[in-house]
């Protein structure tokens, strides 16, 4: 799928109305095939840039394409049904905790899937092979008929990213899928993703936290600073100096420090659950 | 040396060391207390009285006639073939409120909402929503009691019209607590499901009742134990079961039958409490 962001604005729905947008004049073209990392410290709206692309967040301003056509301007059937072409994997997996590996894995499915296959999936898994095939790229088979909450949290994030595979998606939008990893499995991971993209011909944009793997594996950086676009650049071309500058007073996440959690904008108080019935 | 520190009196408190939510408390306080005594007088509230002994020896005579209890063998028959009917009615009533219920909580949660995804509900689906939650108020805001006194006129007296009376009423409280439960619960992965492009029936299945399934289930248990004390309210309007007994019994001021069957209730309350640990510790 082919991306294109036109001095793009995001701003996140529960932001305070003064504060300034998340994203702001963000412009960029990405070719179909394409892969790319978004790098920058934490708070400079790496995620917010995801949630553009995958149509989870409306842009305040400026214009989204994707394969030439402005989803915004769509119906909803139609909005939904683009949606089912992409696939943004959130940073923390979102796994119902009683639900089994290979549900929570052919749950990546589900968009192109009509509901009485996806019902009858759920009394006897439709395609377990799929499922075995998605998790042994992340060296989980022996988890195929786990329950989630059994799983380490390394486990969960790879399960997440296996559903991923298993979905038909032209577009896959990963949002830190290293950040509960130890090193030799980040390696295997990033591995079998670029991999799995590049076999399926989709497009691939992930924001990561650990610089060194994106100028590994990946031929395109993006580095966020603040909101804004620093610098977009072949992988070869991504200096020290230009890290110090995207990381200047963040210098321990340049050196390896994960992110703590999830920087969402502030979250609406949820109404006071009631228990007692 | 040690500097002695000053310490205030608590009469002259400098007033940046006050607790400023300490006036808002009291006078919330008091405000309770003032809107809660109109309501002891209107209700006469009396409690004294039922010490009084011309109150207390009629209640203790009644009272005593519970014990012994009856157990014979005829009548413990009778008893259990009318508590097997009183969990049929409850069982029954609460299947038919589910199959109201289920579909009306489906469209009145906010999280399988697609529109609701990126800021605000788009409009026809907030006023349907609204549509349907008034409608769960209507169902559970007429007592059960009047819809069995409504469906005996109209089906004559018996287990069905019991039946229909407790499927309405309790459609419209399962359908509002469940609604409830799914809004309050964990949305994450419902919500990544749907911003993937899935239906909202999809995300609900492998999302939303994989997330709130224990507390659904416990809730509707609580429920079933609801439906049998209440087919026993309505029996007394000749809807079946234990009540229709129960009430007999009363009537004939036979208070050693109303003691069996008192106890046969407490049993169907202790058993539902079990099925329902039983149930969560299944799936949790």
């Amino acid at each position: 799928m082919k991306l294109a962001l036109e001095n793009c604005n995001g701003r996140h729905p529960a932001a305070r109305a003064n504060a300034p947008a998340a994203l702001r004049g963000m412009s960029l073209q990405v070719a179909s095939g394409e892969q790319v990392a978004v790098i920058g410290p934490s708070g400079a709206g790496k995620t917010t840039l995801l949630h553009l692309l995958a149509c989870a967040l409306k842009p305040s301003s400026g214009a989204l394409q994707l394969d030439g056509r402005n989803p915004w301007n769509l119906s909803r059937s139609e909005l939904q049904r683009l949606r089912g072409e992409l696939f943004l994997a959130p940073q923390v997996p979102p796994l119902p905790p009683r639900q089994r590996v290979v549900t929570t894995v052919l749950a990546g499915r589900l968009p192109h899937e009509s509901l009485w296959a996806s019902v009858r999936s759920l009394f006897y898994p439709t395609d377990i092979a799929l499922a075995d095939q998605a998790l042994a790229r992340f060296d989980l088979s022996d988890k195929l008929f786990e329950r989630v909450d059994r799983l380490s949290g390394g486990e969960r994030q790879r399960v997440g990213l296996a559903r991923a595979l298993a979905t038909q998606a032209r577009l896959l939008l990963v949002d830190e899928p290293l950040s509960a990893l130890d090193p030799t499995r980040t390696q295997q991971a990033i591995e079998s993703l670029t991999q799995a993209a590049s076999e399926r011909g989709a497009t691939l944009v992930a924001t990561l936290h650990h610089v060194e793997m994106a100028l590994q594996h990946f031929p395109r950086i993006i580095g966020l600073r603040d909101g804004e676009l620093a610098f977009d650049l072949p992988a070869a071309q991504v200096t020290p100096e230009r890290l110090q500058q995207l990381y200047a007073q963040h210098l321990d996440e340049l050196n390896g420090a994960p992110p703590t959690a999830p920087h969402d904008a502030p979250v609406v108080a949820a109404p006071v659950a009631m228990n007692c019935r | 040396m040690r500097v002695p520190v000053k310490r205030p009196l608590p009469g002259n408190t400098p007033p940046a060391l006050r607790d400023p939510a300490w006036r808002g408390r009291v006078f919330w306080a008091l405000a309770g207390l003032a809107l809660l005594w109109p309501m002891l007088v209107l209700t006469e509230f009396k409690p004294w009285l039922l010490l009084e002994p011309d109150a207390l020896k009629p209640a203790l005579r009644f009272l005593s006639d519970f014990v012994p209890p009856r157990l014979d063998g005829d009548f413990l028959a009778m008893v259990a073939r009318e508590t097997w009917r009183t969990v049929a009615i409850a069982t029954a009533g609460l299947t038919l409120a589910l199959l109201l219920a289920v579909p009306m909580a489906l469209l009145s949660a906010r999280v399988l909402s697609i529109s609701a995804l990126t800021g605000r509900m788009a409009l026809l689906p907030a006023v349907v929503r609204q549509l349907v939650r008034w409608l769960l108020i209507v169902l559970r805001s007429v007592p059960e009691l009047i819809w069995a006194l409504v469906f005996v006129r109209v089906v004559g007296l018996g287990p069905t019209s019991g039946v229909l009376a407790i499927a309405l009423t309790f459609s419209g409280m399962l359908g509002k607590v469940y609604a409830e439960i799914l809004d309050s619960g964990e949305t994450h992965a419902t919500t990544s499901l749907l911003r993937n492009g899935s239906g909202r029936l999809q995300a609900f299945l492998y999302a939303l009742l994989p997330q709130n399934a224990a507390e659904l289930t416990s809730y509707t248990v609580y429920r079933w134990e609801c439906a049998i004390r209440s087919s026993a309210v309505l029996g007394f309007v000749g809807a079946g079961g234990l009540g229709q007994q129960m009430d007999a019994s009363m009537k004939m001021f036979n208070g050693s039958e109303v003691a069996t069957m008192l106890l046969v209730f407490m049993a169907l309350v202790w058993l539902a409490d079990r099925i329902s640990a039983w149930l969560r510790r299944g799936l949790a």
